[in-house]
């Protein structure tokens, strides 16, 4: 059974996990050996989690070799390891100590398999590929509304987006670009990228709700 | 309009409802997992997190990724 958000506090953490967080911040705040060990099992949580992340996505990945598997995963656990202790003092204990590294090492590893997976490859920043909104089984009338619905997507993003929301919608949502892909080539970060693709989203939902394509308003902007 | 066309127009333009950016999606992912994985009520707690999970494929895979590692660790 679900409970609701207010029983949370009271159950997040049991007891032990809460004990082994503060474990393991006192022994990575202390100094000498201690200090050392720790740091030392923070890096092999970290590289637990990076590999993790690299085994659940072999597909993608299938032209590259394990060693490079692997150096993407050290890669990924030595990043997440300055990243982990530079913010130490942003741990609020919202969650276990464990849990809350571990989003580091996946954010690494994570970023680090998109990038290798689309080495090489081309961007493109002008919409070739438009999407079918009808299959090949469709009917004539579905195969009408989807024209009409495309025709009415197009014209929308040419006239209602500026030009660097229609370069980030059509990689992101069109191409499929991953994010931090197209952040790594445009010079930015992914939460500014993100937000540009809010508001082009914002604006083509508006353009195509006003001609009855599509219903509803984003209820509020992301920061 | 179909429903095929409904979808696909759904997934190119995004959640309707109030989302948070990616910056605040990985501040709080290990939080949102823990609740999530406790049996609570997450979207209650966060909200505004499931809906760019839906919107964003990167946090997506991050949260998916965490949710399952974190769930390794309870069994």
């Amino acid at each position: 059974m679900i409970g609701t958000a207010a029983d949370y506090p009271r159950l997040r953490m049991g007891q032990s996990d809460a004990r082994s967080s503060e474990v393991w911040l006192e022994a990575l705040r202390s100094q000498g050996p201690q200090r050392d060990q720790a740091i030392s099992d923070l890096h092999a949580l970290l590289l637990r989690a990076a590999r993790f992340e690299v085994r659940r996505r072999p597909a993608a990945l299938s032209h590259v070799r394990g060693e490079a598997l692997e150096d993407i995963a050290l890669q990924a656990a030595d990043d997440a390891l300055i990243a982990v202790l530079a913010k130490l003092d942003q741990y609020r204990g919202a969650s276990r100590f464990t849990t809350w590294a571990y989003k580091f090492a996946l954010l690494e590893a994570g970023v680090k398999l998109r990038r290798r997976a689309w080495q090489g490859r081309e961007i493109v920043l002008e919409p070739e590929a438009w999407p079918a909104f009808a299959d090949r089984g469709a009917s004539a009338q579905e195969r009408l509304e989807g024209e009409e619905l495309l025709r009415a997507l197009r014209a929308a993003i040419d006239e209602d987006l500026t030009p660097h929301q229609r370069t980030v919608f059509v990689a992101l949502a069109l191409s499929q670009v991953p994010i931090d892909v197209l952040a790594e080539r445009l010079g930015t970060t992914r939460g500014a990228l993100y937000k540009t693709l809010h508001d082009a989203r914002r604006k083509l939902r508006a353009a195509l709700s006003a001609g009855g394509y599509v219903e509803g308003t984003i209820l509020q902007e992301s920061s | 309009m179909s429903d095929q066309h409904d979808q696909r127009l759904e997934r190119l333009l995004g959640p309707t409802d109030m989302e948070v950016g990616c910056d605040e999606c990985f501040d709080r992912l290990d939080e949102y997992v823990e609740i999530e994985l406790a049996g609570l009520d997450a979207d209650a707690a966060v909200p505004g997190l499931r809906a760019h999970l839906v919107g964003c494929p990167a946090c997506r895979e991050e949260h998916d990724a965490l949710l399952a590692l974190a769930g390794e660790d309870r069994d």
